[in-house]
C-alpha cells in the first residue's frame, strides 16, 4: 500500500486534508459540469440525428435527380455547364462556448445576393431535369451546413463529456479514497505516538514516585 | 473566410459546384487523401466527403474530430454508401453516454 511512503507528521496531515477539500470541491463541480453538458449534448444528438436523416433523404433525391439530367444530357454539355458557377459560398466562424467547449457557430455568406445565381449556365443547351436537380440541392444546402455545425458540435462535446467523466471518476474512486486513507492513515499513528508518550509518562511518572517515596 | 469544400465522385458531387461550393473530385480513397490532407489543413470550415470515400479515410477523418475546424460531414454519393454518416452520430452518443439512447428505437 502506498501508505507506506507517508511521512506521519501534523503538517502532511494539514496538507493532506487541504487537498481533500480540494478534491471534493473540484469532484462536486465537474460532477455539476458533465451532467449539464450530457443535457446540452443529448438535444444536439437528438437534432443531429433528426437533420442528419432529412439531408441524407434530400441529398439521395437531388442526386437521383442529376442521374435523370445527366441522363438526357452529353456529358461534354453537363461539364461545361457545371464549369463556371457564378455563386461562391462563404462560411464565416465563429465560436460559441458552450461550458468550456468551443463550439463553432458557421454564418453563411454568399458572394451574390440572388439566389438565381445558382443557374450558372445557358437555359439554351441544358435540359429542364438540371435545373430542377440544381434547385432540390439547393434547398438542401442550408439544412447541409446546418448539419455541419451540430454534428462537428456533438463530436467536440462527446470527446469533452469523455473527458469530463474520466476526471470525476478518478476524483471519486481513486484520489478521494486515497486521500481519506492517507489522512485515516496519518491520525491513527498521531493518535498512537500520542498514546505512547502518554504512557511513557505514567511509567516515568511512576518510577520517579516510587523513586522518591518508595510507594 | 473560410469555404466549403466537397470531395467525391464525379457523378456524386458535380451539382455541388453550381451552388458556389469547391468541388474536388476523386474517384477512390486513395485518389482523396491528398486532396483531404490539403482541404483539411487549408482554409475550408467544412468538408463534405461521400461515404463511399470517407470509408478508406477513416483514420485520417477521426484525427479532425477533436479540432474545433474543419467540420468533416460524410454524405451519401451515388453509390457504394455505407451508412457510416449515422453510424458516426450513433458512436459519439456511445462515447459520451456509453451506450447509445438515441437510436434504439
Amino acid at each position: 500500500m502506498a501508505t507506506a511512503q507517508i511521512n506521519p507528521t501534523r503538517m502532511e496531515l494539514t496538507r493532506l486534508k487541504k487537498k481533500l477539500s480540494t478534491a471534493i470541491r473540484g469532484h462536486k463541480l465537474l460532477k455539476d459540469k458533465r451532467d449539464e453538458l450530457m443535457r446540452r449534448f443529448l438535444d444536439m444528438a437528438r437534432q443531429n440525428r433528426e437533420l442528419r436523416e432529412k439531408v441524407e433523404k434530400a441529398v439521395i433525391e437531388a442526386n437521383s435527380k442529376f442521374v435523370l439530367a445527366s441522363a438526357s444530357m452529353t456529358p461534354q454539355a453537363l461539364s461545361s455547364a457545371m464549369l463556371a458557377s457564378k455563386q461562391e459560398v462563404y462560411l464565416d466562424v465563429s465560436k460559441r462556448n458552450v461550458m468550456s467547449v468551443d463550439i463553432p457557430v458557421f454564418t453563411v455568406k454568399t458572394r451574390t445576393p440572388d439566389s438565381n445565381d445558382i443557374y450558372c449556365y445557358g437555359l439554351a443547351f441544358t435540359s429542364a431535369d438540371l435545373d430542377t436537380a440544381v434547385t432540390s440541392l439547393s434547398d438542401v444546402l442550408p439544412d447541409l451546413l446546418k448539419l455541419a455545425e451540430i454534428e462537428k458540435s456533438c463530436q467536440l462535446l462527446s470527446a469533452e463529456i469523455e473527458k469530463t467523466r474520466r476526471r470525476v471518476n478518478a476524483l471519486e474512486h481513486v484520489m478521494i479514497p486515497e486521500t481519506r486513507e492517507k489522512i485515516r492513515f496519518i491520525t491513527m499513528k498521531l493518535d498512537e505516538n500520542e498514546r505512547a508518550t502518554q504512557t511513557r509518562l505514567m511509567k516515568v511518572k511512576d518510577m520517579v514516585l516510587s523513586n522518591a517515596h518508595g510507594y | 473566410m473560410y469555404r466549403v469544400a466537397v470531395i467525391g465522385d464525379r457523378d456524386s458531387i458535380y451539382g455541388f459546384a453550381s451552388l458556389g461550393l469547391d468541388v474536388f473530385f476523386a474517384e477512390n480513397s486513395k485518389e482523396a487523401l491528398p486532396v483531404f490532407k490539403d482541404l483539411a489543413n487549408g482554409e475550408y470550415a467544412v468538408i463534405y466527403i461521400t461515404e463511399q470515400l470517407a470509408e478508406g479515410l477513416a483514420a485520417e477523418i477521426e484525427k479532425y474530430s477533436y479540432l474545433p475546424t474543419p467540420a468533416i460531414i460524410l454524405i451519401p454519393g451515388l453509390r457504394g454508401n455505407t451508412g457510416q454518416g449515422i453510424a458516426n452520430v450513433k458512436k459519439s452518443v456511445e462515447k459520451a453516454v456509453g451506450s447509445d439512447i438515441i437510436f434504439n428505437d
